[in-house]
């Protein structure tokens, strides 16, 4: 796949057709790939790498690419897609500056799950068809590739590319059984005490980096609340460990019903806290009250908290008085 | 930090019985920025509101908060005095200390203390209040009605006698409602039709008024003063401006089983009509559902008859897009169905009716040519059981909860028609409660007794049972408490009345508020009757609450004086509190252009300084001040935070919460 990728790049450079690719390439450690602008075929041929760790979401970085001169080229995953939908439908990314390439994913990895295996000092991992081969200080190993995917890929809503202007591989379809609501059924059935010390135990360990807002697509306004002395909720010291949960409900409510699921936050949070559980939350919740809605899956049916129709359900009248009016 | 006033008003005893009103002021008196506090019997009256003036005057107060009523009643009044104080109207507050808070409360001691909270939320509002100035927005001097009923035509009539132009739009081929439907009129028994007809040809021949006949209204945009509403005009399959109204199409129509909607179904009709003799326009129309032409191609009698050469089979609807100023919705009524009331054997037995039937059965220009005949033999009755309140006053979920009003006295009238026209008759009337509440309603009524000898009965009928040509009635007397057999040759539902099933769509086009029986909210239930909540819509007739003829005669002027009020005005002075967006903050993502729900919300591409001397192009949200009706959806669906709402604004609200919280 990176061959492919690589030289689809270097056509599309040569060619003329796009001015920027949009791409990775490697960072500080050879699984902490890095999001990364090249002008020209020799730049791709040196830097450009596409592993199982090519997880970041490219989306959010087309609304200021698009914005500059010329056009840039993306490769977009299959959950990149929807989010580039939404951010096409929220009229944040010009399209006809973009072109995206799309392509085929069966799921990126963790480093975390394979050093949960055992693996130590790993150097370097290598796919081969469903396996991994994992090289370390201390000598070769594998394992099997599905051992090692992150949370997201193995909880994939859909392999089905929505957007795209070409596509590399074949994609597949928006898978139905994916269970990624599994998780948030279980916090539902806990006690509201036992939910209580569950997001204590979690959002405590935020440290306010603000990575998950900054890779977030849904969080793309000019100026964040949090960043605006007028909105009353911007920046100051947390009084205890645990304020912090304020800046992710609020977040979690921000993004509601614009949210796609991509999982870009939970990836990118440093204290590991399973932010996407928010999220989840909020589109189970849609998807019961409002019918099944998938933010991204197309460019024209209205999200649900931003329709109103007279038959729209009262929550209260679902949730707590067992389905009856009055 | 603003020099704030309060002033408390005792509303009589309505706010000082429960709330100590003094206390209040005491305790206001200490909060931030509060110069001067005090408390009056009545802050509305002349009295009060020069107390108000002076003290703006006196103590150089940049905002007033006024403890009182709630905003709905007397904001304007408070709002006048200020500004007759030299003080922006918008940096007036009120503390709605009656309604939310005397009214409900029994404890004194706990009425003030919410009393003094409320205060305490406004007084930090008004802190944050900025003056704002009204602009204004041009009225188009053109009204629409809704409905050609008599409370379409009534209203119409009326606005156009004052100069202005008006449309009626009536989705059935002719104006004249349910009153053209109607024998005679009561307390008077004058003859329906000779009293409104010559209103249709006034109507029709008004050079203010055109008459839409055979159309609907399928949107509504835009605010008072400036509507822009798309009508669709139905084909009709014969040109309006060529028909000569002859009806010699209607009577060489092959097509001769088409049910009479005009008689209820008691006799048909052919599938090209005119649905009455004085029809308004008097131009046939085709129905496509019953025309053999349309429906296979294969005919054309009517076509070949027309010596006006009306026909035209290949019409389509056409739309027209027009501008008003001002909505009349005029939609009126109809009978329930009664498919639920089996016990009165309505759907088995032609002899059962609905009063609206009975009508026609009694219509000279009826399908009996107005003599009494039972629709099953065509025999003439001689026992008739009217039965009261079908559906009416109905607490199972089959019927309304209301009583519709018209059926005592039109029943009454039923009753004593019979008895005139065929004093060999027993007329036996079935009632919960007789209500005539009306000028010379309930002598009309007593005569139907007394000297028609019309058997009032009270109690309800519990069965009906057709059976061997009679209709077996089971019935209970209540008042000498036994249990009533009457073979009866007829039997006469007084049903229910309900608004026209097109109300509801047209409520949500109209932003309209109706209530749970879909029938139209006023305003004000006692000082706005004729007007809905909805700027520039306003209520006539049936569509707002169950009435008969004069009163809906007397709300259709009433509702055309208040269009007229509106119409003469030059320009509209606009409500100022509406949503602003912050270039600076908006990304354009459009969220609020979904939920705005007067499509006040536009967008557009802006340049903006960059850094480094750049321009940057962004989509930016801008608010059409004279759409916006300030309803606030816009800034709770923002996720930056860029939309507000001038005096609701986010901090404003929040520096309230903050108030109520401390």
């Amino acid at each position: 796949m990176q061959e492919l990728i690589k030289a689809k790049a270097i056509e599309l450079l040569e060619s003329g057709a796009v001015d920027r690719v949009l791409g990775w390439k490697a960072g500080e450690f050879f699984y902490d790939l890095t999001p990364a602008v090249f002008t020209s075929a020799a730049e791709v041929e040196r830097d450009f790498v596409y592993s199982v760790f090519s997880g970041a979401n490219f989306s959010k970085y087309l609304i200021a690419e698009s914005r500059k001169e010329g056009k840039v080229a993306a490769f977009l995953k299959p959950c990149d897609t929807y989010s580039f939908n939404q951010l096409l439908k929220e009229h944040r990314i010009w399209r006809d500056r973009v072109h995206v390439v799309g392509i085929a994913c069966d799921g990126m990895c963790d480093i975390d799950k394979i050093r949960a295996a055992g693996a130590r000092g790993v150097t370097a991992v290598e796919r081969d068809g469903e396996t991994l081969r994992i090289s370390t200080l201390y000598g070769e190993r594998t394992m099997a590739k599905a051992d090692a995917e992150a949370e997201r890929c193995v909880h994939c809503k859909s392999r089905k590319l929505v957007a795209y202007d070409e596509k590399l591989g074949e994609d597949g379809e928006v898978i139905a059984d994916s269970g990624r609501f599994d998780q948030v059924a279980q916090l539902e059935a806990m006690t509201p005490d036992e939910r209580y010390a569950f997001w204590r135990g979690e959002l405590s360990r935020c440290i306010r980096c603000n990575a998950c807002r900054d890779v977030c697509p849904a969080c793309s306004c000019e100026k964040c609340v949090f960043d605006n002395p007028k909105s009353g909720i911007a920046q100051k010291a947390a009084a205890n460990s645990f304020e912090e949960s304020l800046f992710h409900i609020i977040r979690a409510f921000h993004v509601a019903s614009r949210c796609t699921d991509c999982g870009e936050c939970s990836r990118v949070c440093p204290q590991k806290i399973p932010l996407h559980l928010l999220n989840r939350k909020f589109i189970k919740d849609i998807d019961e009250l409002y019918g099944d809605y998938q933010a991204g899956a197309d460019l024209e049916t209205k999200p649900p908290l931003m329709a109103f129709t007279t038959d729209d359900c009262e929550p209260s009248v679902v949730y707590e008085r067992g389905g009856k009016q009055g | 930090m603003q020099r704030i006033g309060v002033f408390v008003c005792w509303c009589g005893t309505n706010i000082a019985a429960t709330v100590d009103v003094e206390a209040v002021a005491e305790a206001l008196s200490h909060e931030p920025g509060v110069v001067y506090s005090t408390n009056y019997q009545y802050m509305c009256s002349q009295a009060g509101q020069d107390m108000i003036r002076d003290a703006i005057r006196e103590y150089q107060l940049g905002g007033i908060v006024i403890c009182s009523c709630s905003p709905r009643m007397h904001e304007t009044t408070f709002r006048k005095t200020a500004e007759r104080a030299g003080l922006n109207p918008y940096m007036v507050e009120i503390a709605n200390i009656r309604e939310q808070c005397s009214w409900i409360h029994k404890d004194k001691a706990t009425g003030t203390e919410k009393a003094i909270i409320l205060g305490r939320a406004a007084i930090a509002k008004v802190h944050l209040n900025a003056p704002l100035i009204a602009g204004e927005s041009p009225v188009t001097k053109r009204a629409l009605v809704i409905g050609g009923g008599i409370a379409g035509i009534q209203t119409a009539l009326d606005i156009a006698d004052a100069g202005f132009p008006v449309d009626i739009v009536e989705k059935k081929p002719t104006i004249g409602g349910k009153m053209a439907q109607i024998d005679k009129t009561f307390p008077t028994l004058d003859c329906a039709a000779c009293i409104l007809t010559p209103k249709m040809v006034d109507a029709a021949q008004n050079e203010n008024i055109r008459i839409l006949s055979y159309s609907e209204v399928e949107s509504v945009k835009g605010f008072v003063g400036n509507f822009h509403v798309t009508i669709r005009r139905k084909a009709r399959y014969v040109k309006e401006d060529v028909c000569t109204g002859c009806g010699l199409c209607t009577e060489k129509c092959p097509q001769k089983k088409v049910p009479n909607e005009f008689n209820l179904g008691l006799d048909n009709r052919r599938a090209i009509y005119i649905p009455f003799a004085q029809a308004v326009p008097k131009v046939a129309t085709i129905d496509p559902g019953y025309c053999t032409m349309l429906k296979t191609g294969k005919c054309g009698v009517c076509a070949k008859v027309c010596t006006a050469g009306a026909i035209d089979y290949k019409q389509q609807d056409t739309f027209l897009e027009e501008e008003y100023g001002a909505i009349v919705v005029a939609t009126g009524f109809n009978p329930i169905k009664l498919d639920r009331y089996e016990e009165y054997a309505y759907a088995q037995s032609p002899d059962v009716v609905t009063s609206l039937e009975f009508e026609r059965l009694m219509n000279a220009a009826g399908p009996t040519g107005g003599t009494l005949l039972r629709p099953s033999d065509g025999q003439h009755p001689h026992t008739l059981v009217f039965v009261q309140c079908v559906g009416s006053r109905e607490t199972r979920d089959c019927g309304k909860p209301y009583c519709s009003k018209i059926c005592c006295m039109y029943t009454a009238k039923h009753a004593m028609l019979c008895r005139e026209k065929y004093p060999d008759t027993e007329v036996y009337v079935f009632y919960i409660d007789v209500r005539t509440p009306g000028k010379n309603f309930d002598e009309f009524y007593r005569r139907a007794v007394e000297e028609y000898g019309v058997h009032y009965i009270k109690g309800m009928v519990g069965k009906v049972i057709p059976e061997g040509g009679k209709l077996k009635v089971q019935a209970a007397d209540l008042l000498s408490n036994e249990q009533l057999h009457i073979d009866a040759d007829m039997v006469i539902l007084a049903a229910a009345i309900e608004p026209d099933e097109s109300a509801r769509s047209l409520a949500t086009m109209l932003t309209a508020s109706m209530d749970t029986n879909d029938f139209f909210t006023e305003a004000h239930p006692k000082l706005r009757p004729v007007e809905s909540p909805t700027a520039g819509i306003f209520l006539s007739g049936v569509c707002q609450g169950p009435k008969d003829i004069p009163e809906t005669v007397a709300q259709a002027g009433a509702a055309a004086s208040k269009v007229i009020g509106l119409l003469v005005k030059d320009k509209l002075t606009c409500n100022p509190c509406v949503a602003e967006a912050d270039e600076l903050m908006c990304n354009g993502c459009s969220s609020c252009e979904k939920v705005c729900p007067y499509g006040a919300i536009t967008y557009q591409d802006k340049e903006f300084r960059g850094p480094n001397r750049t321009t940057l192009l962004r989509r930016v949200a801008q608010v059409n001040p004279a759409v916006c009706q300030g309803c606030g959806a816009c800034t709770v669906a923002c996720p930056s935070g860029a939309m507000d709402l001038k005096g609701f604004s986010t901090s404003q609200i929040m520096a309230e919460v903050d108030a109520i919280c401390k």
